[in-house]
């Protein structure tokens, strides 16, 4: 990045000062090394947000932040509907609450001794996975509109998990406000068969060990200790929401050609959310929010179905799900007055402190647990939420590592099947149907996950707790 | 002719022909070519596909996302289309089979057309070329 775009005001805080149409100023979170790394484009693109009408506080980029389409990945910003603000299909992305969830097993690495072949075959079998797979849930209208309106908990009431797990999901696994009938019927007809399916790309479902615990007392709460053997999953809303991204960014790019909403970028399509068009993006984009919670859920359930095989004495239970492409109506503190604003994260992590109000009892006394998703050859993380982070960047995080190199380029340099074979040296075992897929997910194609992490971390984003590298993965 | 070009996180596509139809049909069959290979299906079986828009790169943006939507929810693979255009009216015929992810080796499923690096443009050398970047 071109450092003039940029004033340093401290060792990881970044201003783009306002100028021309910008209502607030930008602000990015990242080290010497990252912001050196980092597109101009990623400047742009926090200038745009942050001349977007209703924006309140100032427009965020976290430290995993790449070009992205009108928001940067890892864009954070808030608007006021009091004040003209508005909401955007593309500052929440194609795929709707994509997240992480992971899962406690009661497992220990020596109880995996000499299986670990036997579980990546059963969680492959099991999980469907990558292009054209289906779920075993297949849908008729009626009854996706009841996904749609009630997420996990329509999963576990039809059997799909337990009562206990809807503590450990944002919302309770339900986000209020979803307007099924404001989902096109092609969204509808892309999500028939595709519950319960982990998708492709950089999705995946892991089994880790946790090598390191940083900060003691959250690893209790969360329940964590060294050498535990933890599941995550990485997926989201599937064909459901990536049509709903698709339908409501071309009626908002026509709603803010007529309410005069300049857009130096078609992909910033946004309405006002006093708006027609913005209310019913806002229900259709939480019906979207509950299909991938509702999916996480029902891939949860296939897991504890092969550890009723793999290993009994295995409890799997969550520890937490959150999702990192989202719109949510929070309250915040901005100049000593809370308001209720619509918080926009593009790639970026909700990061909630000790003592707040909607955290489970377990976690009230440290904060929310933040799940950072690694490759399949590095490392995941686990952090937790800050008091500070509320007002550093409306208590948000990175969420993950983010590529450094483009999938055509990462084809040409590398084969699939030799890093499948440098990973299973390593001891990690990789399962696809694509390994055309594993040579563009390789993990030399991503940036250090560590240092963004770390960077998160000394800035006070949100704290690391432990580390956690991957034995299994399943790839979409 | 089509090509496929190079962004951070995600992946463009590019179709190239004498004609705007030529360059839809190529792009067509570059995101083909996204999911897995397009030279390994056997086309036995005919798919018709419309769209329409006011401009022609937001016709271009409906044409790939129609084609998502078929390989998504209809389980289609194709190998090749022939597109017509007149009036910012698009019909088309796909030439496919029903996805097999073996034998198609695919790779990654597309999640939507974007804006991004979005033209659709008549060359200097007469050549149109129609591109964008996919969100996979």
């Amino acid at each position: 990045m071109d450092r003039k775009l940029v004033k340093q005001k401290s060792e990881y805080r970044w201003i783009v000062e306002r100028a021309g149409a910008m209502k607030v100023d930008g602000v990015i979170f990242a080290s010497e090394s990252l912001i050196a790394g980092m597109d101009n484009k990623v400047v742009e693109q926090v200038r745009n947000v942050a001349a977007l009408p209703g924006i309140v506080g100032a427009s965020y980029a976290m430290p995993d932040a790449h070009w992205g389409y009108g928001f940067c990945i890892g864009g954070v910003a808030a608007f006021d509907p009091d004040a003209g603000g508005i909401i955007s299909a593309g500052g929440v992305g194609f795929d709707i609450a994509c997240g992480v969830r992971t899962l406690h097993t009661g497992l220990k690495l020596r109880d995996l001794e000499g299986r670990h072949e036997l579980l990546a075959d059963l969680l492959f079998r099991k999980t469907p996975a990558g292009v054209g797979s289906t779920g075993r849930i297949k849908l008729r209208p009626a009854q996706l509109d009841e996904v749609l309106a009630n997420g996990a908990p329509w999963a576990v009431e039809h059997g799909y998990g337990l009562p206990d797990d809807l503590r450990f999901i944002e919302s309770g696994g339900r986000m209020p406000g979803a307007n099924p009938a404001k989902v096109s019927d092609l969204a509808k007809q892309r999500q028939a068969e595709e519950m319960g399916t982990l998708g492709s790309g950089n999705h995946y479902l892991e089994v880790q060990q946790v090598v390191e615990i940083y900060d003691a007392e959250a690893a209790a709460a969360f329940g964590i200790e060294p050498d535990d053997i933890k599941i995550s999953i990485h997926c989201g809303s599937r064909g459901l929401g990536h049509q709903v991204g698709t339908d409501y960014l071309k009626s908002m790019a026509s709603c803010a050609r007529q309410m005069g909403i300049e857009l130096p970028e078609r992909e910033l399509a946004c309405a006002p959310l006093s708006s027609d068009v913005g209310q019913s993006y806002l229900g259709a984009m939480r019906s979207g929010i509950n299909c991938a919670l509702a999916n996480r859920q029902i891939l949860t359930h296939l897991v504890r179905e092969v550890f009723d095989e793999f290993q009994r004495s295995a409890a799997i239970r969550l520890l937490f799900d959150v999702s990192h492409n989202t719109c949510q109506e929070e309250t915040h503190t901005i100049d000593k007055k809370p308001r209720r604003l619509f918080v926009h994260r593009k790639g970026a992590t909700r990061a909630w402190g000790p003592g707040h109000p909607g955290l489970p009892a377990e976690y009230a006394r440290v904060g929310q647990p933040v799940l950072i998703g690694g490759t399949m050859g590095t490392a995941s993380y686990i952090l937790v939420g800050t008091a500070e982070s509320e007002h550093m960047g409306l208590s948000s995080s990175c969420h993950g590592a983010g590529r450094n190199m483009s999938r055509t380029a990462a084809t040409k340099q590398w084969n699939g099947k030799d890093i499948a074979r440098q990973l299973a040296g390593r001891g990690i075992l990789i399962r696809t149907r694509s390994i055309r897929g594993v040579a563009e997910e390789a993990p030399q194609a991503y940036k250090d996950v560590s240092e963004v992490v770390e960077v998160s971390h000394n800035q006070g984003l949100a704290r690391k707790v432990a580390k956690l590298v991957p034995l299994i993965c399943i790839k979409g | 002719m089509w090509e496929h070009f190079a962004h951070q996180a995600d992946i463009g596509i590019r179709g190239v022909g004498s004609t705007m139809d030529e360059a839809f049909a190529e792009a067509g069959v570059a995101l083909m070519a996204v999911i897995g290979s397009p030279d390994k299906v056997r086309p036995t079986k005919q798919c018709v596909l419309a769209c329409q828009a006011d401009d022609p790169e937001q016709l271009f943006v409906d044409w790939i996302n129609a084609l998502i939507f078929e390989v998504a929810a209809n389980h289609w693979f194709f190998s090749r289309f022939a597109v017509t255009i007149r009036d910012g009216k698009l019909s088309a015929t796909g030439f496919g089979e029903p996805i097999d992810p073996e034998r198609h080796e695919t790779a990654v499923e597309p999640k939507a057309a974007t804006y991004l690096m979005l033209e659709v443009r008549q060359r200097p050398d007469g050549n149109w070329i129609a591109q964008c970047v996919v969100d996979v």
